[in-house]
């Protein structure tokens, strides 16, 4: 135990602050100019190598609050029996939506309905979060299931955490318009699971766009894919390894290790590249201090190049993701199913000192579900499919509600294109069979597993996930009860704009236009 | 092959029909003999045929009497079902129980062959009996029942002829449960593969496989006038061996239906233009595209096998793709079994389904016959409806059988209570709390 513990230490000291961070000098105009000139009024000028090179790859996903759309209507649902997924419910309840954001939730109030404001007559409807869906490979399994759209794993290495499934994700997948019909408002595309490290996930706005720049959802943090059992020693097993789940923890730990290495090389230059600086523009300064983790000889080097600025380490997108993993800017989610499985990945986040967000599919995480509810870590996972591999044989219907009565933030989530459209009867299910083995789950518990919950794993819960004043306006209006195998999405409102309404069908991708049956869907 | 050949040649003396006879005197000997009475539910005795209130009384594994005044006989073991909901058990028309354990293990698959490459030998498994391969003790099948399902077909796939497929119930596992008593139709529909599915069968060409196909039946017929020519090798040269061509025979005799994997409507033409031209009957699995042949269909009396959630143009066979193709093709007259179209581990989802084709234009009754009496009439088997005489295959529901609160709370197959016992409810009951804590 003594040496996890000193390496925690380390870790904690070392992955303080991130590379992306780090790379201050060209993102800062004025630094350069500031640094012209030496403080010993030398006039050579600095070269300072870092404005030379690219940025690092930042996630791009923008600073637009997603809870402002300005040209959002002012709507107010009115007659409908209202689940906020925030352990109310309002029989009859109002939403009001104004700018994109939800204004008002509660007991019918006609005086909350501000002047102008379209109404939604919604008796005897039900309304709820969006629902968001925490694993989809919509986009990147897109549909049709031809070769030509297999752009989810890229299965040429182990760990490939370099890649972003953003780079990969069709706007025009004929799977999305069926999730945002089945009430889908968000969702987190993620690479697939051949992968020890797939690479970066991709939180989505569920609608057909353009290209995927338009669907994003606009401050979501980043994610990133770990997957761990059978899949990745299946897929390279005969290419190199690993062949066992000994060689895949074991790959773990490398990488982690020289993550953490190549952190402190960003680290050590940053230091370096900070006192170079201080000692120009420092007449005090001891200009002949060898630079941080110089070796023999540095310090004549040193005197030599006290115009030249340290330069940054090479710049490496798979270790960049790595060491987000390490030191938490990007939510760690891993695809595990056994029990064992699931604290081998626990035992590697402890031991280099990252937090895990959640696993995915879980099947056994009933059996540890103590350990994963100490430490906040959810679990995404169906429900009721198992069996289908040997790590999937004691899949149970009552692992959410069982992860959920002992505290556990439990999330229903689909992997598939099809599943995706009916989360709600997912979580009925779940819930039900839950219910049916005495283990009490509410309907406000239930319907978490497909909006807050999700929205928490994703790390947009700050905007969405519940109805509450001041979140982003993603609202389902169900015919009936959503919980309920008859029920369908009449209108999907996504930041306030109806992006879906059944009786207009659902809109058509480029896909399908002249493709496929114009009965069953809409020109947007 | 030669493995497979001396298998089959070992079994074949068995006969179709003396075997079916062994299997229902092991039914009737195998029930309870204790009379049931099931009293005060709403029951569903066929589709659109509802008794309120009503007894049922079974014994010797079938259905004695029902009705509103059915009596109840002395020392009958009653089941209370007052609010509950009785119909037939449900019935999976396509799936893979007892042939696959777990799916992603080629050690636990039964019957899926790759038929790849142009050698038709390898393509055309006629002979192969699903029957042989079945495990009546699979994990999979106490989980199908415990969502009311109480039969199922078992079928192979892959290459262009997969071969014959088997008629179970799921009765209740262990070692106490003879093989022989859960098969109710040993050989009961062939099965073959057009389309996409076929490519890899046929040379890349889907014309190829039904050129083959057509080819196959020519040559069965032929054996089938002259087996002695043909054993005394002086035939011509045939598509297939020996008992591939035999076991074509019932097929062309219409005594089993020819199931055909096919879903784009060009697909689904050709199996119907062979059905008219050789009197085969044939059912359409999977049919996405079949609401387009809706009225041709109905008028040849082909039934669709169709798994309503499947609403994607998930590949060029399924473009036109609609969610209310159940209800164009039911309203056509088109006989319509809602399956998972090839499932072992998620077979109890039948009843979801069947909920969400009412939710897409199925009226409540054609959902319920599309999970009973429609599987049963497409194979010709004597299920799916509670009447005098029927084996006693039925579910007591808590509720709505296709609604999500609902559960399956009785399930008796031919007239035996099942247990409600799998690996998931031993390993949740397991797991209900947890040993001594590992921090």
């Amino acid at each position: 135990m003594r040496t996890p513990a000193l390496v925690l230490t380390a870790a904690a000291v070392l992955w303080g602050c991130t590379p992306a961070q780090q790379s201050a000098g060209p993102q800062d105009p004025n630094a350069a100019a500031d640094r012209g000139a030496g403080a010993d009024g030398e006039s050579a000028e600095v070269l300072d190598p870092a404005e030379f090179l690219p940025a690092a790859p930042a996630d791009p996903s923008g600073d637009a609050d997603p809870r402002v759309n300005a040209s959002a209507p002012t709507l107010a649902i009115v007659g409908a029996t209202v689940l906020t997924a925030a352990g109310q419910r309002f029989e009859p309840g109002l939403v009001v939506l104004e700018g994109g954001a939800i204004r008002y939730v509660g007991d019918a109030d006609s005086s909350q309905i501000p002047a102008g404001a379209s109404r939604i007559d919604a008796t005897g409807k039900f309304v709820t979060p969006g629902v968001i869906d925490s694993h989809s490979h919509l986009g990147v399994y897109a549909s049709p299931g031809v070769s030509a759209h297999e752009d989810g794993n890229e299965i040429v290495s182990p760990n490939t955490a370099g890649v972003r499934a953003e780079y990969g994700y069709w706007p025009q997948d004929p799977g999305i318009p069926r999730a945002l019909a089945g009430g889908v408002t968000s969702a987190l595309v993620l690479p697939g699971s051949a992968n020890l490290v797939g690479g970066r996930g991709f939180t989505v706005v569920m609608r057909p766009g353009r290209t995927a720049g338009e669907v994003r959802f606009p401050r979501a943090p980043s994610t990133v894919k770990m997957a761990c059992g059978e899949n990745p020693k299946r897929v390279y097993g005969t290419k190199g390894g690993p062949f066992t789940r000994m060689g895949e923890y074991a790959a773990f730990r490398t990488k982690f290790r020289q993550a953490a290495e190549y952190a402190l090389q960003w680290r050590m230059y940053e230091r370096n590249r900070e006192a170079f600086f201080k000692r120009r523009n420092d007449p005090d300064a001891d200009a002949n201090a060898a630079p941080m983790g110089a070796g023999p000889g540095a310090q004549g080097r040193a005197q030599r190049n006290r115009n030249i600025a340290p330069a940054p380490p090479a710049r490496d997108l798979l270790l960049d993701t790595m060491a987000a993993i390490l030191d938490g800017s990007a939510l760690v989610q891993i695809h595990c199913y056994r029990a064992d499985d699931i604290r081998q990945m626990v035992d590697i986040a402890e031991e280099f000192g990252f937090q895990i967000r959640s696993f995915h599919h879980a099947l056994e995480a009933y059996k540890v579900r103590d350990q994963l509810v100490a430490r906040d870590i959810a679990i995404n996972t169906w429900a009721d499919w198992w069996g289908f591999k040997m790590e999937a044989f004691d899949g149970i219907p009552e692992n959410a509600a069982l992860f959920t009565v002992s505290g556990g933030r439990a999330v229903i989530h689909s992997d598939s294109a099809i599943g995706i459209q009916r989360l709600n009867q997912e979580a009925s299910k779940a819930m039900w069979a839950g219910r049916h083995a005495g283990l009490e789950i509410s309907e406000d518990q239930a319907l978490r597993w497909i909006t807050a919950n999700p929205a928490w794993v994703l790390g947009i819960d700050e905007y969405t996930g519940t109805l509450e004043a001041g979140k982003r306006a993603d609202v389902v209006i169900w015919s009936q009860h959503p919980f309920s195998v008859y029920s369908k999405a009449d209108i999907v409102i996504q930041a306030g704009a109806v992006m879906y309404d059944r009786s207009r069908g659902r809109p058509l991708t480029d896909f399908e236009l002249g493709n496929s049956v114009p009965t069953q869907g809409a020109t947007p | 092959m030669i493995f497979r050949t001396l298998v089959a040649t070992a079994i074949v003396g068995l006969s179709v029909s003396s075997a079916t006879a062994a299997l229902a005197q092991g039914t009737a000997a195998a029930a309870d003999d204790a009379t049931i009475a099931i009293v005060g539910a709403t029951v569903h005795t066929a589709p659109g045929e509802v008794i309120e209130s009503a007894t049922i009384v079974i014994r010797d594994g079938r259905v004695r009497a029902v009705g509103a005044n059915a009596a109840v006989p002395a020392g009958a073991r009653r089941i209370e079902a007052a609010g509950k909901v009785v119909t037939a058990g449900f019935i999976e028309a396509s799936s893979r129980l007892g042939l696959i354990e777990v799916s992603l293990e080629a050690s636990t698959r039964e019957g899926s062959f790759r038929g790849k490459g142009d050698d038709v030998d390898d393509v055309i498994h006629a002979a192969y009996r699903a029957l042989d391969g079945y495990n009546p003790n699979s994990v999979a099948i106490p989980v199908a029942r415990a969502g009311g399902v109480t039969s199922a077909v078992a079928a192979p796939q892959g290459g262009l002829v997969s071969g014959t497929g088997v008629w179970v119930t799921l009765l209740d596992g262990g070692p106490e449960s003879a093989r022989a008593r859960s098969i109710i139709v040993p050989t009961v529909a062939m099965y073959a593969s057009f389309g996409e599915a076929s490519l890899d069968s046929a040379g890349g060409s889907r014309g190829m496989a039904i050129e083959r196909l057509r080819q196959l039946f020519d040559d069965a017929r032929e054996y089938d006038r002259r087996r002695a020519a043909y054993d005394r090798g002086q035939s011509r040269e045939m598509i297939a061996g020996r008992l591939d061509l035999a076991a074509m025979v019932p097929v062309l005799q219409r005594r089993i239906p020819l199931v055909v994997r096919a879903n784009r409507s060009s697909d689904i033409l050709a199996a119907l233009r062979l059905s008219l031209d050789s009197g085969v009957r044939v059912i359409i699995h999977g049919g996405t595209e079949a609401w387009m042949l809706a009225e041709q269909l109905a008028a040849a009396n082909v039934g669709v096998l169709l798994d309503p959630t499947a609403n994607l143009p998930g590949s060029f066979d399924r473009v036109y793709v609609r969610e209310d193709a159940a209800k164009l093709l039911v309203d056509a007259g088109v006989t319509v079994a809602i399956s998972t179209l090839g499932s072992a581990a998620n077979v109890r989802t039948l009843r979801q389904l069947a909920g969400i084709a009412v939710a897409n234009g199925l009226s409540h009754e054609q959902a319920l016959a599309a999970v009973t009496s429609a599987p049963a009439d497409l194979f010709d088997v004597d299920r799916g409806r509670i009447a005098v005489g029927q084996a006693a295959d039925l579910v007591v529901w808590s509720g709505d059988p296709f609604e999500l609160s609902t559960r399956a709370e009785q399930v008796l197959i031919g007239g035996v209570v099942q247990r409600d016992r799998s690996h998931q409810t031993l390993l949740r009951e397991r797991y209900r709390t947890l040993p001594g804590a590992q921090p």
